[in-house]
């Protein structure tokens, strides 16, 4: 795979795939989206750029290892749950705050489950992409 | 429809179960694949089929407009998928370990665990 | 047999200690003599299972009491003397640690007043006597001696169990005062029967009557201590004691009559055959005991008062004089290395204290006067003559097994000490103290309480008498002279016919050997021991081939079966599969669907297959995208381009396929048809049922309102069921964390 138009092609292709997981991921509670598809065509990104340039290339990229995004994913969507215990609820109630909502305007939505779906993506993400390096790296 | 789908569900679980047994590795692959597939559209069918009307609430209504498909099913089968997508990697990797390790793809040579045929 | 010459001193503490607590107990236990005596009960409970109405619940009455003061008394005697007897031997803590375990046990099986209470020490005791039989366990016999007593008495118990279950359903209560103050009332239920039988099968398999009499002897085994205690005065009594516990409820029928009256008569006499047959004193005396508990059984088939107070005096005068016999063979045993009748002789002298237990507790045994035993066998008699039916052929059955007891007592207490006719046996082994008193004070006491039997008359009898009829005025008296009567005249011709037998002992004993032939569940036994075995492993090697493709086709033929049977046992709903909204592209859509299945079914390319494969899940998502899941659909794509991307790097690493030929397997093909079709059954029947869309309407109405989300698939997930969501999660990392390890261990076995 040493051809340098897939080289070249692939790194804006990868770059438009991530940005494109991650507006999957935040349009995901009222429209098709969310964490598990976000995950999955981010994973797909860095895929396809670890077959274009190498995994240790992709790794480079990535900074962190998959496996850690993908422990700090479940640890945040487990934050993320219990944290409901914080305001008084039982554990996975959804807690929102709207920043800056007035009379007529519902503001901009922050919400625990957003920080759930987000922790789902990170899972989703680091373990495929952990995967599917450690099989091109020992296969 | 739900009974046209009903009937390939049983065929794609026939065909699957036959792979399986097949006591090839790589066939026992391809029967779990079919298998998982299979049962993801049995939850969906099960929830019946509603052509054209994804679960979505249109913007300024409480609720969505008019009749649309069953989100339950839905929201099961696209965890189910991604679950079938772990299990499918796992099982995969197992083989490949076991080829490597054993130098064979048939489970009825993998028999470290277990007695000679015709010994007691 | 003792390792070493038998001393006072023994194991030291670990040997008293056992002994004091058995004495401690004994003292306990006398407090409540006159609680007892005066006709009322001691009780406690503690709640335990309260749910099923079961409690730790234990009450005093004559008969337990009676039972405690035999368990904790010839316990003390016995636990002494065995720290003597086994002198010397290294595993002297396990032996004392079970012989303790099982008084304890026995001691709360007569003190339970709830019946699965009962059960459980019932077990206890069966598992300590498996553990104490089996005690030589070097010996091949010893253990599968052990194993015999603790199948059949084990079997037993479960039949108890069932029993004792049926029985606290009948009656409403497990607490057996509950069960017993309702009276007969019990009779009239529907599975009275059903009880009874269980109980039978638990009582008369641990009380080894005919024909489940083979463990006994074999339990023998054990040494001679564990013999005088378990086979003579306790465990063996324990199914006489529920027989007795319970017989105040279900007592009176013909079927409780007939059985243990039969059952028990020929247990006796043919027991007292068997004993005169044996040459083995050790052996003898296993077989006269159970010739003693077929006597038991007998009066406790029956109703009288008279049968009643024998119960009670045979009761305590077997459980002294046996003890006694057995500890002074174990004497002989000791002091001369053998217990062979002819081998012995000319002790008398020699052990002067073993030989004067051996004469009282003899007596007593053979029912001479002024002892107990003689008193308790009037009574017998007496009982006997007021049964209903058959009172002659009992009463002459109760004579011949009488006449044959009172020769094996005149062979086994007597002929070894002062027949003139045997020769002298030489004695290696002197017998300490701890090793006399027991046989001593068993047969004192016997003697003492056939002199002056007003001392065991309220205290005990009276009580036990009212324990089993529930009239204290049921009682006889019991006397030595009572005057010129049958029962005087039956005791006299057993005097003459027991003469008769020990004269001419040698000549029946050969011809006693005839019994051996006789059809023996002991060997039927091994038999049956040996058969499970040989099934065992033909099924093993049946089922548990070591071919996967063979245990996965059970499982799959079982899930088929499984669906097939609950259809068809739930009945199918009318099924109305509809076909009229299928359009063209539906067609194409299946045609798709089936012919990616049927390509990755039969072909031999791996590429092929892969390829198909993606058809399927290519097909598979556009059916989501028909049937309006977008979220849906575009994951099963995603997943469908990560499986091309693994397969592509996994699967062409592996062997081709074309190597392996997909030869057609019919029986495969039957099962994976019996799985496919009952799938499409099932599904169609869900689709002709109802939906219940009550959860999925309560989602789509509460999505925005509360949740704040238009798509609702997206809202179930994160919000609704995230906790289920975050276990999935889980899942996917476990999986892709343990397929990293599998493929980085083989890093590791490269370098």
């Amino acid at each position: 795979m040493n051809s340098i138009i897939l080289i070249a092609g692939t790194r804006y292709l990868s770059a438009l795939l991530i940005l494109f997981s991650i507006y999957a991921l935040l349009r995901g509670h009222n429209e098709p989206g969310g964490g598990f598809i976000g995950g999955l065509i981010g994973s797909t990104g860095f895929i396809l750029y670890a077959i274009a340039c190498g995994t240790d290339q992709a790794r480079r990229a990535l900074r962190a290892r998959p496996e850690t995004v993908a422990m700090i994913g479940l640890a945040i969507a487990l934050g993320a749950g219990l944290s409901a215990a914080l305001f008084g609820d039982v554990f996975f109630t959804g807690q929102w705050l709207f920043l800056g909502a007035t009379e007529t305007e519902k503001g901009l939505p922050v919400s625990t489950v957003l920080a759930f779906d987000v922790g789902v993506y990170m899972a989703v993400f680091g373990s495929i992409l952990g995967l599917v390096f450690a099989m091109e790296e020992e296969i | 429809m739900e009974a046209l789908l009903a009937i390939t569900i049983g065929i794609l679980v026939a065909a699957a179960v036959y792979l399986m047994l097949s006591g090839h590795m790589m066939r026992f692959i391809f029967g779990l694949v079919l298998i998982s597939n299979a049962a993801n559209l049995t939850i969906f069918t099960a929830g019946r089929l509603t052509p054209g009307a994804p679960p979505l609430i249109p913007l300024g209504f409480d609720g969505p407009a008019g009749d649309v498909a069953n989100a339950l099913p839905q929201a099961l089968v696209l965890t189910a998928i991604v679950i079938g997508f772990g299990l499918f990697a796992f099982a995969v990797t197992l083989v490949w370990r076991a080829w490597v390790a054993l130098g064979t793809i048939e489970a009825d040579d993998m028999r470290i665990a277990e007695p000679k045929e015709d010994s007691q | 047999m003792a390792a070493a010459a038998p001393t006072s001193r023994g194991h030291g503490l670990l040997g008293y200690g056992p002994t004091a607590l058995a004495l401690a107990l004994f003292i306990w236990f006398l407090g409540f003599l006159p609680v007892v005596s005066a006709g009322q009960a001691a009780s406690w409970a503690v709640p335990w299972i309260p749910v099923l109405g079961i409690d730790l619940a234990f009450r005093i009455d004559g008969l337990s009491l009676t039972f405690a003061l035999l368990i904790s008394g010839i316990g003390t005697l016995v636990l002494l003397y065995a720290n003597s007897y086994l002198t010397g031997d290294p595993q002297f803590d396990r032996f004392v640690l079970f012989l303790t375990s099982f008084m304890l046990a026995m001691l709360g099986l007569v003190l339970a007043d709830d019946l699965i209470v009962l059960f459980v020490f019932w077990e206890l005791t069966t598992i300590t006597s498996y553990l104490l039989i089996g005690y030589g366990h070097d010996s091949e016999k010893s253990r599968r001696n052990a194993l015999q007593a603790l199948f059949l008495t084990g079997a037993g118990a479960l039949a108890f169990l069932a029993g004792a279950i049926l029985l606290g359903e009948a009656a409403g209560t497990y607490r057996i005062s509950e069960v017993l103050a309702q009276g007969k009332a019990i009779q009239d239920h529907p599975h009275f029967t059903a009880i009874l039988i269980l109980v039978f099968l638990g009582a008369l398999t641990k009380s080894a009557q005919v024909p489940f009499h083979f463990w006994l002897p074999n339990a023998m085994a054990a040494p001679t201590p564990v013999s005088a205690f378990l086979h003579s005065a306790t465990m063996v009594k324990a199914g006489v004691y529920l027989l007795a516990r319970l017989h105040p409820a279900m007592s009176g029928g013909d079927l409780w009559l007939y059985t243990l009256t039969i059952l028990g008569v020929v247990t006796a006499v043919f027991a007292s055959l068997l004993a005169l047959r044996q040459t083995d004193l050790k052996q003898a005396l296993a077989y006269t005991t159970l010739m003693a508990l077929g006597t038991l059984v007998m009066l406790l088939g029956q109703d009288s008062g008279y049968a009643m107070t024998a119960f009670a005096t045979f009761l305590i005068v077997h459980s002294l004089y046996k003890a006694a016999l057995f500890l002074v063979v174990g004497n002989l045993d000791a002091a001369t290395g053998t217990r062979e009748t002819d081998a012995l002789g000319g002790l008398g002298r020699v052990l002067p204290m073993t030989a004067l237990a051996a004469a009282l507790a003899g007596m007593s045994m053979a029912g001479l006067p002024p002892f107990l035993g003689f008193i308790g066998k009037e009574l017998t008699y007496a009982g006997m003559l007021q049964v209903a039916s058959f009172p002659v052929i009992l009463s002459i059955m109760a004579l011949l097994a009488n006449g044959l007891i009172l020769a094996v007592a005149s062979v086994v207490a007597i002929r070894p000490f002062w027949s003139a006719r045997q020769p002298k046996t030489p004695v290696k082994n002197a017998i300490p103290w701890t090793m006399a008193a027991g046989p001593v004070v068993l047969a004192v006491l016997g003697t003492i309480f056939g002199i002056m039997p007003g001392l065991l008359q309220n205290t005990l009898v009276a009580p036990t008498v009212l324990s089993l009829t529930g009239d204290i005025a049921e009682t006889k008296q019991l006397k030595l002279w009572a005057g010129v009567n049958l029962p005087l005249f039956l005791s006299l011709a057993t005097f003459v016919l027991g003469g008769l037998f020990y004269a001419w002992h040698a000549t029946l004993r050969a011809r006693l050997a005839m019994l051996d032939r006789l059809p023996n569940l002991d060997e039927a036994w091994d038999r049956f021991m040996a058969s499970i075995k040989t099934f065992a492993i033909a099924l093993t090697s049946r089922i548990q081939t070591g071919r996967m493709t063979d245990y996965m086709a059970v499982t799959f033929s079982t899930i088929a079966i499984g669906l097939i049977a609950t259809v068809l046992l739930r009945g199918l709903p009318p099924l109305s599969p509809s076909f009229a909204d299928v359009t063209p592209i539906h067609l194409a859509l299946i045609g798709l669907l089936l012919s990616g299945t049927f390509m990755a079914t039969i072909t031999r390319k791996r590429i092929a297959a892969i390829a198909a494969l993606g058809v399927v899940g290519i097909g598979v998502a556009l059916v989501f995208i028909f049937f309006s899941a977008p979220d849906v659909a575009i994951t099963q794509l995603l997943v469908e381009v990560l499986v091309v991307v693994l397969v592509a790097i996994v699967m062409l690493q592996l062997p081709r396929l074309r190597d392996y030929p997909n030869r057609f397997r019919p029986g495969h093909a039957v099962i994976a048809a019996g799985v496919g079709g009952s799938v499409t059954l099932v599904l169609l029947a869900i689709l002709s049922t109802p939906l219940d869309r009550r959860l999925t309407t309560f989602f789509e109405t509460a999505s925005w309102p509360e949740a704040f989300g238009r798509n609702i698939v997206n809202v179930i997930l994160v919000d609704f069921r995230a906790l289920d969501t975050f276990g999935e999660v889980a899942v996917v990392v476990v999986a892709a964390i343990a397929s990293i390890a599998l493929l980085r261990q083989n890093r590791k076995g490269r370098s």
